[in-house]
């Protein structure tokens, strides 16, 4: 069994299935630090997987699919914030309508747009290559777990890295941390609260939306309803357990991929496939509750 | 005067809801000096340093800096002309570190990045020169509160500020911090930095600043050099009341003793003493009236007595029965009632009707209840019996409590408070920023109770309040009590702002003789 667990296959597709919540949580981290609520995750992404393959499809590139996933990305995260920050609504109540008009609005679109209510499997629209990497493909293990990937998924690793770059040293990250946990400072300092918080609007919006073309575009090849399948809620969940740090926040989607994995992987030996698949979510509750222990642990120390 | 770097010139402020913070008042500053801002709360000093940092925005009068007319909009372009404010309440970001929270809104460059290395040593070298140790690495939230002023003030002499304005920054320091933070403050004025030093603490302000300007109740009352005045005269200017309501009542008849307070010592969470052996007593059919200059305590006292915190050293005793490890519930049920300095935080429920907050302290009573479920039609006729009688203007008992005026809100704490029929009745601030026809209302209901043989414990920042309503008065300074005279009408008030301000205080002899 642990062979058929742990092989080359397993951390290859560990970090297949960790994109999407690398791409969630890093939005997450964003939202988090400009000192906004990142309920409205998983319905943007949920947006945005449908507007990738429809925009490539449109436009005949995968490049414009994704750069239009991103730009609708955006501009709900943005709606969110008017609405939340601008007419001061609550939230989260602001996050579920979000969440839930994200999953009918879709399917709305794919039947107009395909004539079926499932998937837009029939317009063959472009994808996101995989890419194999020179060199480090020719090393073993390694070259079979590290190479052939998504564009997206060295994309999503590129963009970790200047995340942590933006937030820790220059002065649009300090200002934005600053906004996120006191607005008030930085009034007094005389930064403009909104234009920070809308820096930040946007960068999670577009994370969001590399998310969602990843799902549509390289997971699979086509979107099908409701396919983020909490992916946004467990980025909500990776970002806090990596305690809002770039490389906290990759460590704990890699563990959650992992998780995934395992459950794809468990699908080989007899096992009931229902159970199976709850293993992810399972984990997700677990290391929450591991995570939110040792903090309350550590504040009264 | 030639060197003079600030000239406010009539300045009025009324606030969209009437009230005039401001009235014709005038501040000058000299360059290099220390200049004393003082008055009670209230007095308008906040919004007149609001006015001059272009938060709030004034309706008339002209503001001088360096002799050009300035009218800024927003702090920022304040900050720009060189004036700097350091706030109460620190305008910091706690997890960030000091260097970060310093440079804020001005980071060097060094491409696209900031310049870490530069931040970091002009922090040092600001600290250096002006003598405020703080580590540049080290985070805000494991900081003292006196090493966050020095970042507040490093914050502001990094940005270039000439004038800086200091809001009471003494209120949150140590005794030890404080005589740090004057050192820093005269260097800061041998460099040539001109300071406004908010406060009202007189000791304070002798020892250090040059000129004082005092404002009352909103108006401009003068301007003096520390060296000619004397404490008494600081004092007479400050403390000041224009009696605007009288309470008829009877002569007092004390009973026995309701309330006892030995020794009782409180020290918050940031370490800070906020009582310290406060003694006194209180008998059935006294109003114990508690006078002092807010933040001295008065507020700490009320919730000691209600339970609110657990590390008090001490006695309280109700009645011979000691209540300090009770529960509120349980001090409740023991006859004391309490209403609250704050009315919208914690006397009613906003979103909840009348007849809620209304029944809020009394729901597990077995008198509201039918079978275990809540008798509806009961508590409805309570809820309007006490509408009637406390004369709560609204529409009906199921308006929401956060519908109503201010002084009918507090009505709803005070008719909730007093038909609970308790021993002791703690008015914390009962009729602050209420109506004069509410305002009155309540004095006469809290005479009545008084007459019927309870016990009032009555705090208040108001001195016409205390001076009218008390029997007697216990006057608290830095958490202590100053004095006690068991007759309020043998004090005036000038010698109770003596002891307010702490210039005199009585000896343990002098308070038990009284």
């Amino acid at each position: 069994m642990i062979n058929v667990i742990f092989s080359t296959d397993f951390f290859f597709t560990t970090i297949r299935v960790m994109t999407p919540i690398l791409f969630a949580a890093l939005a997450c981290m964003i939202f988090t630090k400009g000192g906004i609520d990142s309920i409205g995750t998983e319905g943007i992404m949920l947006t945005c997987a449908l507007a990738a393959p429809l925009g490539s499809y449109i436009t005949k590139s995968a490049i414009l699919g994704v750069i239009i996933a991103m730009i609708i990305g955006a501009l709900l995260s943005c709606l969110f914030g008017y609405v939340t920050i601008s007419l001061k609504s609550e939230p989260v109540l602001a996050g579920i309508a979000l969440n839930t008009l994200a999953s009918g609005l879709t399917i709305f679109v794919i039947y107009y747009a395909t004539g079926e209510k499932g998937s837009t499997q029939s317009l063959n629209s472009p994808t996101v290559a995989n890419v194999q990497i020179p060199l480090l493909k020719e090393i073993p293990i390694l070259g079979d777990i590290f190479s052939g990937h998504s564009v997206l998924t060295y994309l999503g690793i590129l963009i970790t890295i200047l995340l942590a770059f933006l937030i820790y040293k220059t002065p649009t990250g300090l200002r934005i941390r600053s906004v996120g946990e006191n607005p008030e400072a930085a009034k007094s300092v005389g930064i403009s609260i909104l234009k920070y918080k809308y820096i930040s609007l946007i960068l999670a919006g577009a994370l969001c939306g590399l998310g969602g073309a990843y799902m549509s575009m390289s997971y699979v090849s086509f979107f099908s309803k409701e396919m983020i399948a909490g992916r946004g809620f467990i980025g909500m969940a990776a970002e806090s357990m990596g305690r809002g740090t770039p490389w906290g926040v990759m460590l704990s989607a890699l563990l959650f991929g992992a998780a995934d994995s395992l459950a794809i992987r468990l699908q080989l030996l007899q096992l009931p496939a229902q159970l199976i698949q709850t293993i992810p979510y399972v984990i997700t509750i677990v290391a929450i509750a591991i995570y939110s222990y040792s903090r309350s642990k550590q504040k009264k120390g | 005067m030639d060197n003079e770097i600030l000239r406010m010139e009539n300045i009025t402020k009324i606030y969209p809801n009437g009230v005039m913070a401001n009235k014709e008042v005038n501040l000058f500053v000299n360059a290099g000096e220390i200049h004393a801002l003082m008055g009670e709360n209230g007095a308008g000093k906040s919004t007149l340093m609001k006015i001059l940092f272009g938060i709030e925005q004034k309706d008339s009068g002209k503001i001088y800096f360096e002799g050009k007319e300035i009218n800024t909009q927003n702090a920022a372009q304040t900050i720009q002309l060189g004036i700097g404010m350091v706030h109460q309440h620190f305008m910091l970001v706690e997890s960030l570190r000091v260097y970060e929270n310093v440079i804020l809104g001005i980071e060097p460059k060094k491409g696209l990045f900031t310049d870490k290395e530069s931040a970091i040593q002009l922090v040092k070298d600001m600290a250096q020169k002006y003598n405020l140790n703080v580590d540049p690495m080290a985070r805000v939230c494991d900081i003292s509160v006196g090493v966050k002023q020095k970042v507040e003030i490093l914050k502001v002499l990094v940005r270039g500020a000439k004038l800086l304005i200091l809001d009471e920054p003494t209120a949150v320091l140590t005794p030890q911090e404080t005589k740090e933070l004057f050192e820093q403050l005269l260097l800061l004025k041998q460099n040539g930095h001109t300071i406004i030093f908010i406060s009202h603490k007189i000791k304070e302000v002798r020892q250090i600043c040059d000129n004082i300007t005092v404002l009352r109740g909103g108006k401009y009352v003068g301007t003096m050099p520390v060296e000619n005045s004397t404490e008494e005269e600081i004092s007479r200017f400050m403390v000041g009341r224009d009696v605007v309501l009288k309470v008829n009542k009877k002569p007092a008849q004390f009973g026995e003793v309701l309330l006892q307070l030995q020794n009782v010592s409180y020290t918050n969470q940031e370490n800070k003493k906020m009582l310290n052996n406060v003694s006194f007593e209180l008998k059935r059919g006294q109003i114990l009236g508690v006078a002092g200059v807010e933040g001295n305590g008065q507020n700490e006292l009320a919730e000691c007595i209600f339970g609110f915190y657990k590390n008090v050293q001490g006695k309280i005793l109700l009645n011979n029965e000691d209540i300090l490890q009770k529960s509120i519930n349980a001090i409740r049920n023991l006859g004391v009632s309490y209403i609250p300095e704050d009315r919208i935080k914690t006397g009613v429920a906003k979103d909840v009707t009348i007849w809620e907050n209304l029944v809020s302290d009394r729901i597990d009573s077995k008198e509201l209840k039918q079978k275990g479920l809540l008798n509806h039609k009961k508590i409805i006729e309570m809820a309007k019996s006490l509408i009637k009688d406390f004369a709560i203007l609204c529409k009906n008992e199921q308006q929401l409590a956060g519908m109503l005026s201010g002084g009918n809100m507090q009505k709803v704490v005070v008719a909730r408070e007093f038909s609970s029929n308790p021993e002791l009745l703690i008015a914390n601030q009962p009729t602050r920023g209420i109506d004069v026809g509410a305002n009155e209302f309540i004095w006469k209901k809290i005479v009545e109770q008084r007459d019927a043989g309870k016990g009032i414990l009555l705090i208040s920042a108001d001195l016409n309040e205390v001076m009218e309503l008390s029997d007697s008065i216990v006057v608290m300074c830095d958490g202590e009590v100053a004095a006690y005279f068991e007759n309020s009408k043998d004090i005036t008030e000038y010698d109770l702002g003596l002891y307010m301000l702490g210039i005199k205080k009585q000896t343990e002899q002098e308070r038990k003789g009284a």
